[in-house]
């Protein structure tokens, strides 16, 4: 346990470095027996068949921020559920099991408050309802 | 703890025998070179067949959709149409290669890319078998969901990139889609992390028994449920229908890679196939028992062994994997508001529910199966009436 070999790691850099030279070679060798044929009409962004008009980058929803607020929530709640989690069956075998149900507990407590905050104030609707709440 | 393809090979005397060989030979000791030799090859060995893989995933796809809708599909390459992926793919490889003149050229060219080390780097600790996997870290599953949401930003950026409408509607919808898709599974997750006890592979595997009643899904009531939200949630986290909205091609013409040609349309097709694979394998690890054999067959003969539990994996996430497209070809898209609907208001509550249920069912019945104490209880009235 104690000696700690970094070995393990080495597949994760290969792994990554093959599927890069993957896409990297692959388009090497098609670069020697493709066509090149440059025409100003093929180089526009594809509209159905009209000259593309403005930039696609523009205002989008606001609605795509409020799922990726929620999102960082939760997702760095669930990040630091993982060692506990990990942990659970070992603290149970020496009895110690309470003590992280509790620790889950107020973790998850937290959540689903949250949760249910958000789907009160309707930021879990796609399309929100501008209405006051009803009282 | 930190178990690889390397330790399992040194146990083998003939292993040891050969680095000592290649050490007396070069003059100084070799088994960190050799170390990086096997991984390397190792390495190789799993990416090609898992490009083969994803190749025979579009024959099959299209092979089996035919089958549903009473069609012949492919049938002119090779015996039933088997090398039809070789020749898409020298179609593909020989396409012109179009950059749109709009473009952010830098991301365009990088999203395949990260998509595709995303995808591929998830192999790492996909467990084939006790010994052939290429590495067994102790952060496993934790490890395999950081690297997975590479693929996420790869979808978004080819849709940013590309500055074309369709591209970037497919792009954001994409993302939104796989950010939320991603808490059910990692809730689905959670709760078999608290009844194995680690993070590792081989402890989620090994915690399960070969036979069925003793898999992770029939472990207790939480996981059952558990294993169909992990299911929906990784099909809608991989972009398959029914959960295909980045790429509708009734709504979005193709979504975010509608500007793409050639070779780098291909990868993002290539590594939406492995990434199915790599979520059935999953899925078949955490919930179906993963590599284990009903009755430890083959315990004893490590060669017999190990092909046995490739056996096992590999036809669990087979089918899985059909069970994929066949939810394909069977049922309609949802439209957006249903997708975060049933992403935040029916997948994320039961999740959570089914994680408070696991985390009490440790604590109150010591992580033991629903059989094990079914059992037990029925022994003891057995025993009582004596």
């Amino acid at each position: 346990m104690s000696s700690y070999n970094l070995d393990v790691y080495m597949p994760v850099a290969i792994l990554m470095i093959v599927a890069a030279l993957l896409v990297v070679g692959a388009l090497l060798v098609g670069h020697f027996i493709r066509p090149h044929n440059p025409t100003k009409l093929k180089y526009d962004a594809y509209e159905c068949g009209e000259a593309p008009e403005g930039s696609a980058w523009s205002h989008f929803n606001i609605r795509f921020y409020v799922v990726g607020l929620i999102f960082i929530i939760f997702d760095v709640e669930s990040a630091l559920m993982f060692p506990v989690a990990a942990v659970f069956k070992k603290m149970n075998e020496i009895g110690r099991g309470g003590l992280v149900l509790v620790e889950i507990l107020i973790f998850l407590s937290v959540l689903i408050s949250g949760i249910a905050y958000c789907w009160r104030k309707g930021d879990l609707d796609w399309v929100k309802s501008y209405q006051a709440p009803k009282e | 703890m930190n178990d690889s393809i390397v330790s399992f090979l040194s146990e083998f005397a003939i292993y040891k025998a050969f680095v000592a060989s290649v050490s007396a030979k070069i003059g100084f000791d070799a088994t960190s070179l050799l170390t990086f030799v096997v991984f390397f090859i190792a390495v190789l060995l799993v990416v090609n067949v898992m490009a083969l893989i994803g190749g025979l995933g579009t024959y099959a796809e299209r092979k089996i959709s035919a089958d549903l809708q009473a069609r012949q599909g492919p049938n002119r390459v090779g015996p039933y149409g088997i090398l039809q992926f070789l020749a898409d793919g020298v179609k593909m490889i020989t396409k012109e290669d179009i950059i749109p003149r709009m473009s952010d050229k830098f991301l365009f060219i990088v999203a395949p890319l990260l998509c595709m080390v995303g995808v591929f780097a998830t192999l790492a600790v996909l467990p084939f078998a006790s010994g052939l996997m290429l590495t067994d870290l102790n952060i496993g599953v934790f490890y395999m969901l950081g690297v997975s949401s590479l693929v996420g930003v790869g979808i978004f950026l080819g849709g940013y990139a590309s500055n074309s409408k369709w591209s970037m509607l497919g792009g954001m919808r994409g993302a939104a889609q796989i950010i939320s898709y991603e808490i059910p599974v990692t809730l689905s997750i959670l709760a078999i992390v608290v009844l194995s006890g680690g993070l590792s592979m081989k402890t989620l595997v090994e915690g399960q028994l070969g036979v069925p009643w003793g898999w992770n899904i029939f472990h207790n009531p939480f996981t059952f449920i558990g294993f169909f939200v992990f299911f929906i949630g990784a099909l809608a986290e991989s972009n398959r229908a029914p959960f295909d909205l980045p790429e509708a091609e009734s709504e979005l013409v193709s979504g975010y890679h509608t500007e793409y040609t050639g070779m780098r349309f291909a990868f993002f097709a290539l590594a939406e196939y492995v990434e199915v694979f790599v979520l059935c394998g999953l899925a078949a690890a955490l919930f179906l028992g993963g590599y284990l054999v009903p009755f430890n067959l083959g315990k004893g003969l490590p060669l017999l062994e190990q092909f046995l539990q490739l056996g096992s994996f590999v036809t669990k996430t087979l089918l899985l994997y059909y069970v994929v497209i066949w939810v394909r070809w069977t049922l309609p898209r949802l439209r957006v508001d249903q997708l975060m609907t049933l992403c935040w208001k029916y997948l994320t509550p039961i999740a959570l529910f089914n994680l408070i249920g696991c985390s009490f069912w440790m604590y109150f019945f010591e992580g033991k199966s629903l059989w094990v104490l079914l059992f037990k209880s029925g022994a003891k009235v057995a025993a009582g009436h004596h």
